[in-house]
């Protein structure tokens, strides 16, 4: 078992556990303030959650999001955040942020990156000289931006990477997390995370899960999963993960946020969760609801006077139709925004309600009713859901 | 309120009748319905100059404009990059909203159907309308012609004629005789007319027009073309200047206040220096580098000078940008093509304008015109010698 972590207090607290499968509610304890879990994080890459105002995205119930170590430390630079008040006071956020280490770059950015035991190397997608991350750089970007959640910086490779590669990827970032856990230079201020690797092959999972529980970290990442990779395949590793990390930190899944996956995936254990996709898709005109999602820029809406959804409490649902969004979307970025409220709130909305089914023991109900509303009328939840939903003890009618 | 009539100036060869025969016609517009016919608008005159206010506007007859103001300008009925919530946050917001006919049309179906008023299809149900032929930053595309009858609501006569005195008071005095609820100077938006030109038609034409009914002027927007028109009669203005200024990542920080806090070291007729204090004199400099159509009043945030400049977008004002975020953080949202930059900015670019007519009625309230529009006309000067020839 990992050897008990002097220093900062512990981050999670269980409030109630699932009887049946491997969910759990409860509570992240962080320097900003608490925040329930299992929690949805949305992503704000620049520091910025997109079209939203600080206000707004506080007024929509979240209390922690995203920034970006790659993509800040780059344009503006660790420096220039940290004058500003590091990251919370350059976007006047008074709640949470969770800084990736920019690792996942490595992967989207693949032509510009060369990767060796020092470190990435980039080559900047706006021009000027190629930039070193090493773990120790990672770190002390992390540092000057302050947030309450830092990330290692771990090998990324793409999720259906097979061989050689794949194990040295792991190997690299149990030996990187090392490095970042001996750089890190705020760790009462600021909790640092293990990311585990290891891709699809159960095998390399469990060796880099042995040896990451072995350290001092407050919380543990699974990482290289959500990339492309079989669906079959990518929740058997989320299950393996939750199977060996320890019960008393939280797993944050990361790259996930389609609602069946955020649902199934809470079931086998994780706690938390980011991803770009409702607050991408919003900005593409497309609203998320409980039975799939709207394409509002479809002609088919241009005479839909209902809201998007009416059983939404979001600013958006209140008081605007399909048919006005519809019509806005073609001349106003105030569109974009209202349908990035809209999102957001589901998002919120959807973690609240698994949260509260989880408290009140009646997480299985939950699961079935949500697969019900979503999948009703399209001839049932895919096989890999229902499978995964099985082995932890939930079974779909 | 609609407004009838075109906005294109004369084409040349042509003397402008065509524009005075315009106005004899039944005006021909969409339908949007708004509230009984003329029966409780009423403008008040308070005596200083045309201080005053538009008042039994809206459905219920509470909505009310002070005079002189603006509209709230809006791309179909939003304003722009706002949410509800968001635009709450603007201070000093008219009561009245501008929509382009254009974006009513796109959409006249769909009004149809919904058979509850465009105002509440927008999410705005009590809001009043404004409803302009054309949208002053899009430009129309050629041919509208519907001819639906306009119901329930206050229609201003178009006062047209190009750049021909004659024609323009013989519009005015015969769009005068009819039963409007207000008037619109129309075709004197862009930079076709000479100033000297424009300005005296502009008094030639309020000159012959009743007292008592409000006078609205397309197309001008600049703080120091504002004060020009409100000089020579127009009441009512439009608001997409600040549209524009935002859509080149610009935010206005010309000072209007003609009654700086007595430990400020600006005095009122050292307006240069706030413009000096707040960047934009060194930004004129830069203007042929910049946006060509920039003006004197306003900085542009992409200028790298910014980028670690930690102070508000304008010292001393509330708006939500200035009072949560700083010049350097606004220009890297810029930069990296972030969508919060043009809501911030727009925010911010609004509250300055409102506050802008709020300070022109308090100057007219206390006799202090002069004093503001020096101020305002000295900082128009900033500028490089061809942004001011260029009226």
């Amino acid at each position: 078992m990992a050897a008990p972590a002097a220093g900062p207090p512990p981050v999670l607290r269980i409030v109630a556990e699932c009887g049946r499968s491997r969910a759990r509610a409860g509570e992240l304890r962080l320097p900003h303030g608490t925040v329930p879990c299992p929690v949805f994080m949305p992503v704000g890459t620049r520091g910025t959650a997109k079209g939203l105002t600080a206000a707004q995205l506080a007024a929509l119930g979240c209390r922690i999001c995203l920034g970006n170590t790659f993509h800040l430390g780059t344009r503006p630079g660790p420096e220039l955040v940290r004058r500003s008040g590091g990251l919370h006071g350059f976007m006047d956020w008074p709640h949470n942020l969770l800084t990736d280490s920019g690792g996942f770059q490595m992967v989207s950015l693949l032509e510009l990156s060369e990767v060796s035991e020092e470190g990435v190397l980039f080559q900047p997608p706006h021009g000027g000289d190629p930039v070193l991350l090493s773990p120790e750089r990672a770190m002390e970007i992390q540092n000057a931006l302050g947030a309450d959640i830092v990330m290692q910086l771990d090998d990324v490779v793409s999720s259906t990477t097979t061989g050689p590669r794949l194990e040295e990827a792991m190997l690299r970032s149990v030996r990187w997390l090392d490095r970042c856990v001996a750089a890190h230079a705020r760790p009462q201020q600021q909790r640092l995370f293990a990311i585990v690797q290891g891709g699809t092959e159960p095998e390399l999972r469990l060796r880099c899960l042995r040896a990451m529980t072995q350290r001092a970290v407050s919380g543990f990442a699974i990482g290289g999963l959500s990339g492309g990779e079989a669906k079959a395949r990518f929740w058997r590793a989320v299950k393996l993960c939750t199977e060996h990390l320890p019960r008393d930190k939280p797993r944050y899944l990361m790259g996930v946020g389609y609602a069946t996956d955020l649902v199934v995936c809470v079931a086998l254990g994780c706690d938390m969760f980011d991803c770009v996709f409702p607050t991408r898709t919003a900005r593409f005109g497309s609203a998320l609801v409980p039975w799939g999602s709207l394409q509002l820029k479809n002609q088919k809406f241009a005479k839909d006077f209902r809201p998007i959804d009416a059983d939404c409490g979001c600013p958006t649902c209140q008081r605007h139709s399909r048919a006005y969004l519809h019509a806005l979307l073609r001349c106003n970025t105030a569109a974009l925004h209202l349908l990035t409220l809209h999102n957001v709130a589901y998002q919120m909305k959807l973690m609240g309600s698994i949260r509260d089914s989880i408290l009140r023991q009646r997480f299985p109900e939950f699961v079935r009713e949500f697969m019900a509303a979503m999948y009703g009328g399209r001839g049932g939840p895919p096989a890999w859901a229902r499978e995964a939903l099985e082995s932890v003890g939930i079974t779909l009618g | 309120m609609a407004t009838a009539g075109g906005a294109r100036p004369p084409a040349p060869g042509d003397d402008g009748r065509r524009g005075a025969a315009r106005v004899a016609r039944v005006p021909r517009l969409l339908r949007v319905p708004v509230r009984r016919r003329g029966a409780r608008m009423r403008l008040k005159l308070l005596g200083a100059g045309r201080l005053g206010s538009l008042a039994g506007l809206g459905r219920g007859g509470a909505g009310a404009l002070a005079l002189p103001g603006c509209l709230l300008y809006t791309r179909a009925g939003a304003a722009p990059h706002l949410t509800h919530d968001t635009l709450r946050e603007v201070r000093g917001v008219p009561g009245v909203a501008h929509v382009a006919l254009p974006a009513l049309a796109e959409i006249h179906d769909v009004l149809e159907e919904y058979k509850e008023g465009a105002a509440k299809f927008m999410g705005m149900p009590d809001a009043v309308l404004y409803c302009s032929l054309h949208d002053p930053v899009t430009p129309c595309p050629s041919g509208y012609n519907t001819n639906k009858e306009l119901q329930g609501s206050v229609m201003f006569g178009a006062i047209e004629g190009g750049d021909i005195l004659e024609e323009r008071l013989r519009s005015a005095r015969e769009t005068a005789k009819r039963p409007v609820g207000g008037f619109l100077l129309d075709g004197f938006q862009g930079s076709a007319m000479a100033k000297e030109t424009k300005l005296k038609l502009i008094a030639s034409v309020t000159a012959e027009l009743p007292e008592d009914k409000p006078r609205i002027i397309h197309g001008v927007g600049k703080p120091d073309e504002v004060l020009e028109c409100i000089e020579r009669g127009v009441d009512i203005f439009e608001s997409f200047f600040p549209f524009q200024v935002t859509e080149r990542g610009c935010a206005l920080v010309f000072s209007y206040d003609c009654h700086p806090a007595p430990e400020a070291t600006v005095l009122p007729q050292n307006g240069i220096q706030d413009l000096e204090k707040n960047g934009a004199q060194e930004d004129q400099e830069e203007v042929s580098k910049a946006d060509p159509e920039m003006t004197p009043f306003e900085i542009s945030l992409k200028d790298k000078k910014y980028h670690d400049d930690f102070g508000p977008l304008l010292e001393g004002c509330s708006c939500y940008c200035c009072q949560r975020h700083t010049r350097a953080y606004v220009h890297h949202l810029l930069v990296t093509n972030e969508l919060l930059a043009g809501v911030l900015l727009m925010m911010h670019n609004f509250q300055h304008y409102f506050g802008f007519f709020s300070a022109v009625r308090d100057a007219l309230r206390d006799s202090k015109l002069d004093q503001l529009k020096e101020l305002i006309f000295r900082q128009a000067l900033q500028g490089p010698a061809s942004t001011a020839l260029r009226h």
